[in-house]
């Protein structure tokens, strides 16, 4: 298996390559585009299914470190967390391609639209493979580009300026990135993420301000990927401006892929938890987390544009993953209890997957609607339930599980959320987490009465279901909600206790992933100067 | 034909454009022995194409490489990449390095390192050309609601 890592990366590559130009000539209808990424897409779930519960692995490129080469080769590293990751982004973007497939023959550029969302797919694939910091800022920039691109997808003026926000901002924060990068590697001279850890291990108290500058920067440059309040301004208009399978992309796993996990990987297996500085990052995680949770959440309850809504509910239950991981990372570096640290991280983790399946499917279906009625303004909208019995079916099990209500997915992830904060001693957190949840609710009841009952409008009282291949993407993470939420003694096991170890025994990291030694190693470049020097 | 420039930049165009595509593909073939390679070289080849653009026209020059020729060179380059580094599965891997390396400085040497480098040089030239072609052809025009 591991054999084939790459090829999570090689396959949407080439095909992204492929696919304009088998679609470019005119009047050619993007199917042999269409049927290509879809069948990249499967082939990708179906991997990484498979690789779901397999031992963890690293793949050096170009078979760099052996017995007789030097270790300066790049590795993809492939444990619990990233084949955590891996599935949740290969389902969400099948189930997305699945709904492309009617719904943006509605737009022109097919091809290039297939373009940048396998690109995408190959740069967070990428993302959470890649063992070195630098190849994750190149992958990163990958994905993010492209989305920047398909943001501005359909060119109208609303589209262009969500996007051109969502450029400066999302630059800005890759520079941060960058110098987070190029602070590291001159106080480690490495950027094997496995090597770093040991060398900021290994430096201990000496480690310097330059690393919480660049725990700074990290934070802030994922964290705007992410959205976290306070970087999270560019969100609520880029979300909803993107055809709406791109929005379930950006705000199923983009944000998770680029943001949530980087963020996770570098304060718990990078950095490690058991310095002075852990209790501090782990207290930036649960204030910033705590924040995007309220606000994002007081922010959706006056909208009426049904995917900003979407888009303000997404910086809330983002809030909730970092609130948890947050907290378990507090355990953990103040010593505490470990099955309390492990409890927390594991809700947030659980979270996340659940986050990925119920928001896409919120952004399915109000793109359904959009595609049928013509409009996502919820005044507009209404009667959905009579017009279209399938969106509204699937867009309630969705709204039912954002808002934590069992027995769907969202309801045990908040459960656990809340109930380890407690045990952790954060009261008030838990508390707030609860009435986020109850917040949650009363504005979903909303999208519910405004848009799924009532007699329908006269306008749209004529409107009828969607294409086959859209609703069986939505029904497709319908049953995934309501399976999650249900199944979780079955599936844990093999989907969130692996990527919870990997959090909670961040040396394993370092242990399992390091390259083996080599004379030359262990020289930092400011070593190597000092020896150059007469 | 009135497009493009005046005579004298015509003229010195046709006698400089060769010079300059030829350098751009020197600077690709030899980016494992010397400074260059192919993101500088198609930066190169980019260039004598956006001069001919700039002298000539764009009638003449899409005659030269339309869009959809610079769209298929540029993916066809990344395509060319991504698949002659999988060839490396064929020895053992991803971006395995499995042709003869040859003698050290000559040409012939580094195994697959030119052809990655030649898959690049044609990306990143026609795909630099096709930004200037998309600027070049793009005309600003006015909102249909700008009431101005």
């Amino acid at each position: 298996m591991t054999t084939w890592l790459p090829l999570f990366v090689i396959l949407p590559l080439a095909a992204g390559f492929l696919t304009p130009l088998a679609g470019r000539r005119p009047g050619e209808s993007g199917g042999a585009a269409r049927g290509l990424a879809l069948l990249v897409g499967a082939v990708l779930l179906a991997g990484s299914i498979a690789l779901l519960g397999s031992e963890p692995a690293v793949y050096w490129i170009g078979g760099w470190p052996g017995a007789d080469r030097p270790s300066v080769g790049l590795s993809l590293v492939c444990d619990g967390l990233t084949q955590m990751l891996l599935v949740t982004v290969n389902a969400i973007a099948f189930c997305a391609l699945l709904y492309s497939w009617s719904y943006i023959q509605r737009y022109t550029g097919r091809a290039l639209y297939y373009c940048l969302f396998l690109l995408m797919l190959a740069g967070m694939n990428a993302v959470v493979l890649a063992g070195d910091l630098f190849n994750v800022f190149v992958f990163m920039e990958v994905a993010v580009i492209c989305s920047y691109a398909l943001v501005a997808f359909g060119v109208e003026r609303a589209e262009l300026e969500a996007a051109f926000k969502y450029v400066v901002l999302g630059s800005v924060s890759s520079l941060f990135v960058l110098l987070g990068i190029a602070l590291i590697y001159n106080l480690t001279g490495q950027l094997n993420m496995a090597l770093v850890a040991e060398r900021l291990g290994a430096l201990g108290t000496e480690r310097g301000p330059a690393v919480w500058l660049a725990a700074g920067c990290f934070i802030m440059g994922f964290g705007l990927k992410a959205a976290m309040v306070p970087f999270h301004a560019w969100l609520p208009d880029a979300h909803p401006s993107a055809p709406a399978p791109i929005s379930a992309m950006l705000s199923g796993v983009v944000i998770k892929a680029v943001g949530v996990y980087v963020v996770c990987r570098i304060l718990f297996n990078v950095f490690g938890l058991n310095t002075p500085a852990g209790a501090l990052y782990a207290n930036v995680l649960i204030v910033l987390g705590t924040l995007s949770m309220v606000i994002g959440v007081f922010l959706a309850i006056g909208q009426w544009d049904f995917k900003r809504l979407l888009a303000y509910h997404s910086i809330s239950q983002m809030g909730y993953v970092f609130l948890a991981v947050g907290v378990g990372a507090a355990v953990l570096a103040t010593d505490g209890p470990r099955p309390i640290a492990a409890l927390a991280i594991f809700g947030g983790l659980f979270h996340l997957v659940n986050h990925a399946t119920f928001k896409s499917l919120l952004f399915l279906c109000s793109g359904s609607a959009e595609y049928a009625a013509g409009t996502r303004d919820l005044h507009e909208l209404g009667g959905l339930k009579y017009t279209m019995p399938t969106t509204a079916g699937c867009c309630r099990v969705a709204a039912l599980s954002i808002a934590g209500v069992p027995p769907f997915n969202g309801f045990w992830s908040k459960l656990i959320i809340v109930v380890a904060t407690a045990m952790a001693g954060y009261w008030i957190l838990a508390a707030l987490a609860a009435f986020v949840s109850f917040m949650t609710l009363l504005s979903f009841l909303k999208v519910q009465r405004y848009a799924l009952e009532g007699p329908p409008p006269e306008r749209i009282r004529a409107i009828h279901e969607t294409p086959v291949p859209m609703r069986l993407a939505m029904i497709g993470l319908a049953t995934a909600c309501v399976l999650l939420g249900v199944l979780v003694p079955l599936h844990r096991a093999r989907l969130i206790d692996p990527a919870t170890r990997t959090l909670t025994e961040p040396r394993l990291y370092v242990e399992r992933f390091r390259p083996p030694d080599q004379p030359h190693m262990g020289t930092t470049w400011a070593a190597a100067v000092k020896e150059l020097q007469p | 034909m009135n497009s493009g420039m005046s005579l004298i930049v015509k003229t010195v165009t046709r006698l400089v454009a060769g010079f300059i595509t030829l350098f751009g593909i020197y600077i690709v073939l030899y980016g494992h022995v010397s400074p260059g390679g192919g993101f500088a070289g198609g930066a190169i080849l980019a260039a004598g194409l956006i001069l001919v653009l700039l002298a000539f026209g764009r009638e003449a020059t899409l005659r030269m490489m339309s869009h959809d020729g610079a769209l298929a060179w540029d993916c066809g380059g990344a395509l060319a990449f991504v698949l002659i580094a999988a060839l490396g599965y064929l020895a053992g891997g991803f971006f395995v390095n499995f042709l003869s390396h040859g003698e050290p400085g000559q040409l012939n040497s580094a195994g697959m390192i030119p052809l990655l480098n030649a898959a690049i040089g044609a990306k990143v030239g026609a795909g630099l050309f096709g930004v200037f072609l998309a600027l070049a052809v793009f005309r600003p025009g006015r909102h249909r609601e700008d009431p101005s």
